[in-house]
C-alpha cells in the first residue's frame, strides 16, 4: 500500500469513526431521556419525529443558536479552553480502539480500526486521563465557588478511582500478554475445553474463553464501577450534582459550550463501554451464521450490540440508584474498590503463575 | 535523523530552565514545580543515553525517577498545605520562621 | 527529514512552555505550561521509539502528578505571585551562574559526548522488555521504590491532616 493510499484510508476512516461516534453521542442522548422516561412512567421525548427520533438534532439546533454567554468573572481564555480540552480528549481515545476485523474493499485490505498501536490499552487510559483537565479547568475559571466545588470533586474523584480502574484491568493484561487492544481479543478466541466428550460437546463447547468466563468477573464489576466514576455517572456524578452545586464544574456554561461537556461525557461512556467489550467480553467475537456477506459484517453487529447493553446498564443504573455522598464516594474507591483490585490482581498473578 | 546531543542540549535547556525557576520564583508551588521539570530534563537525557549505548536500562531509571516524582510530589503538596494552614501564605519570602 | 522537523517541533513546544513557566505569574498558567513540556516530550520518546516511556509520562506525570499540583493549586486558591525579589544573591549569583553552567553543558555535550545519531524509533523500547529487566535486574531497586511510596502515602496522609480532626479520630475510636 502506497504512503497516498494509507493516507487516503485513514482519513476516511477517521471521518467516518467521527461520523459514527457523534451520532451513537448524539442517540446515547435519546436513549437515556428515553430509557429514564419509561422508568419513571414518562414518555421521554416523542413530539419531533417518531417517537422522538429527531429530538437530537433538534436539540443540536437549540445549541448552535443559544447566545453564547461569557460571564464577565471569568478567566476568559481557560474558560474557553476547557471544554474544548473536554471535548477533544473524550473523541480522540476512539482511535485506537478496534471494531471488528479488518476488510477488503476493492484491492485495499484495512482493519477495522483508526490506529493498531501495541501499547493500545495506555493510550485509551492516558488520554482519558487527561480529560479531567477540561472539567478543572472548567471548575477553576468560572470563578464561581459551585464551579470550584465541582472542579475540585471531580479531580479528587477522578484520580482516586482511575488507580482502581487501572488495576483492574491488569489481571485482564496478565492473561492476554500484551498491550494492544487487537491482541486482547485475538487472546479471547476460541471456547473452553475439559478433555470430557460429553462436558465438551454439550456445555463448555457454548462458553468461550472470554477474560469474564477466565477468572475476571471480580475484575470486570470493579472496572464497571470505577468506569462509572471516571466518566461522572449517577451514582457517582458528585461534581454535578444538582442538588448540591446548582450544575457544579458547567454552571456557568451555555450554549455550544456546555454542549460541548456534555458530547464529551456521553463519549467518553461510549469509550469505556468499548473498552468492556473489548477487555472482558471478546470484543467482536460471536457465532457466525448466514450468507457469507452477513458473516462478513456479523462481527461489526456483536460488538455495536456489547456496545449498546453496557450503555443501556448506564441508563438502567442513573434510573435505578441514588446518588453517594462524598466521603462515601471516597470510601468507597480507596477502602473497598483498591483493596478489592490489588486483591484480584494478586489471585490472578499466583493462578497464572503456578500454571506456568 | 537527529543527533543524540541534540537531544541532550535540550533536556540541558529544560533544567537550566528549571533551575531558574527555582531560584527567581516565589510561590511554593511554582518551585515545586521547577523542581519537576528539572527531572524532567533529566528523563530525556536518560532516554538519549539509553539510545547512544543500545542499553534499555536508561529506559528503567526513568521510571524509578518517575516513581521518585509521584512520591516526592505526595510529600510535598501536603507540605505545601500544612504550611498554608499555619502561615496562610504561598509566598516563600514569609516562610521564614522555624516555629510560630 | 520528517524526524527532524518533529523533533524540533516539539523541541521549540517543550522550551516554550518550560520558559511560560517562568514568565507566568499565577500558578495555575505555570501548571498548564508545564503539562505542555511533559506532553511535547512524551513525543520526544515517542520518536527515540521510548513507547512505554512516554504512555507512562503521559499518564504518571500529565495525568497524575500535574492534576494533583492543579487540584492542590485549585483547594488552596493561590493567587498571583506577589512580586517581591527575594534574596539578592540567587539573583546575581544563581541567574549567570545557570547560564554559563548551560553553555558548559552544552558546549561539552556537542564537543564531546561522541554522541552519534538516532533515527525513529532507534531504541524500541516495548513494555515486555522492560518488564524484563525491571523484575530481573532491577527487582531490588523496585521493591525499594514500593517501600519509598508506602512512607510517602503515610507521610502524606499524616502531614495533610487537620489536628483536630486526628484527635477527633482518637476519640471516638
Amino acid at each position: 500500500m502506497s504512503i497516498l493510499t494509507f493516507i487516503l484510508v485513514s482519513v476516511v476512516k477517521i471521518a467516518l469513526v467521527l461520523f459514527v461516534l457523534l451520532t451513537a453521542v448524539a442517540y446515547t442522548v435519546w436513549l437515556e431521556r428515553k430509557v429514564v422516561g419509561h422508568m419513571q412512567n414518562r414518555w421521554g421525548p416523542t413530539r419531533v419525529g417518531p417517537f422522538g427520533l429527531l429530538q437530537p438534532a433538534a436539540d443540536g439546533i437549540k445549541f448552535l443558536f443559544k447566545e453564547d454567554l461569557t460571564p464577565p468573572h471569568v478567566n476568559r481564555p481557560l474558560y474557553i479552553a476547557a471544554p474544548i480540552i473536554a471535548v477533544i480528549f473524550a473523541l480522540t481515545s476512539i482511535a485506537v480502539i478496534p471494531f471488528g476485523n479488518s476488510v477488503t474493499i476493492g484491492r485495499i485490505q484495512t482493519p477495522l480500526q483508526i490506529t493498531d498501536v501495541n501499547i493500545g490499552l495506555l493510550v485509551v487510559l492516558g488520554i482519558t486521563s487527561l480529560g479531567v483537565y477540561g472539567v478543572a479547568l472548567s471548575g477553576w475559571s468560572s470563578n464561581n465557588k459551585y464551579s470550584l466545588l465541582g472542579g475540585l470533586r471531580a479531580s479528587a474523584q477522578m484520580v482516586s478511582y482511575e488507580i482502581a480502574l487501572g488495576l483492574s484491568l491488569i489481571g485482564v493484561l496478565i492473561l492476554a500478554g500484551t498491550f494492544s487492544l487487537r491482541g486482547i481479543v485475538d487472546a479471547q478466541a476460541g471456547h473452553f475445553v475439559s478433555g470430557i466428550a460429553f462436558l465438551d460437546h454439550y456445555v463448555l463447547r457454548f462458553v468461550p474463553r472470554w477474560f469474564f468466563f477466565r477468572g475476571q468477573f471480580v475484575a470486570f464489576f470493579i472496572y464497571l464501577t470505577a468506569a462509572y466514576a471516571e466518566t461522572n455517572r449517577i451514582p457517582f456524578d458528585l461534581p454535578e450534582a444538582e442538588t448540591e452545586l446548582v450544575a457544579g464544574y458547567h454552571t456557568e456554561y451555555s450554549a455550544m459550550k456546555f454542549a460541548m461537556f456534555f458530547m464529551a461525557e456521553y463519549a467518553n461512556m461510549i469509550t469505556v463501554a468499548c473498552l468492556a467489550s473489548l477487555l472482558f467480553w471478546g470484543g467482536w467475537r460471536g457465532p457466525l451464521f448466514g450468507p457469507e456477506w452477513f458473516q462478513e459484517i456479523l462481527p461489526l453487529l456483536w460488538f455495536v450490540l456489547r456496545v449498546f447493553v453496557f450503555i443501556f446498564v448506564y441508563i438502567w443504573v442513573r434510573g435505578t440508584l441514588p446518588r453517594f455522598r462524598y466521603d462515601q464516594l471516597m470510601a468507597f474507591g480507596w477502602k473497598f474498590l483498591l483493596p478489592l483490585a490489588i486483591l484480584n490482581l494478586v489471585v490472578t498473578a499466583l493462578v497464572v503463575a503456578l500454571r506456568a | 535523523m537527529v543527533p543524540l546531543s541534540y537531544y541532550l542540549i535540550l533536556s540541558a535547556i529544560l533544567f537550566a530552565c528549571g533551575v531558574t525557576g527555582f531560584l527567581i520564583k516565589r510561590n511554593i508551588i511554582t518551585i515545586f514545580m521547577s523542581i519537576e521539570l528539572m527531572l524532567n530534563g533529566v528523563n530525556l537525557s536518560f532516554v538519549a543515553f539509553a539510545v547512544r549505548w543500545h542499553n534499555l536500562s536508561g529506559q528503567v531509571f526513568v521510571f524509578f525517577v518517575m516513581v521518585v516524582a509521584a512520591a516526592e510530589a505526595a510529600v510535598g503538596l501536603a507540605i505545601i498545605i500544612a504550611v498554608f494552614r499555619t502561615r496562610e501564605t504561598l509566598n516563600i519570602d514569609q516562610v521564614n520562621l522555624l516555629k510560630l | 527529514m520528517l524526524h527532524m522537523i518533529l523533533f524540533l517541533a516539539f523541541a521549540v513546544l517543550s522550551v516554550a512552555g518550560a520558559v511560560n513557566l517562568l514568565i507566568q505569574r499565577h500558578p495555575i498558567s505555570s501548571a498548564l505550561s508545564l503539562v505542555v513540556v511533559m506532553g511535547s516530550l512524551a513525543v520526544e520518546y515517542l520518536l527515540l521509539g521510548a513507547e512505554f516511556v512516554a504512555a507512562v509520562q503521559v499518564i504518571v506525570y500529565a495525568g497524575a502528578i500535574m492534576v494533583l499540583f492543579v487540584f492542590v493549586i485549585m483547594l488552596l486558591n493561590a493567587g498571583e505571585e506577589e512580586r517581591t525579589h527575594g534574596s539578592r544573591v540567587a539573583w546575581l549569583l544563581g541567574i549567570p551562574g545557570v547560564l554559563a553552567l548551560t553553555v558548559i553543558i552544552c558546549w561539552a555535550l556537542v564537543e564531546h559526548s561522541m554522541a552519534g545519531v538516532a533515527a525513529i524509533g532507534a531504541l524500541p523500547g516495548p513494555p515486555a522488555d522492560i518488564a524484563e529487566l525491571l523484575f530481573h535486574e532491577f527487582l531490588l531497586p523496585f521493591e525499594v521504590t514500593s517501600i519509598l511510596v508506602l512512607i510517602a502515602i503515610m507521610g502524606a496522609v499524616v502531614l495533610a491532616a487537620r489536628p483536630e480532626s486526628v484527635e477527633q479520630t482518637k476519640k471516638e475510636s
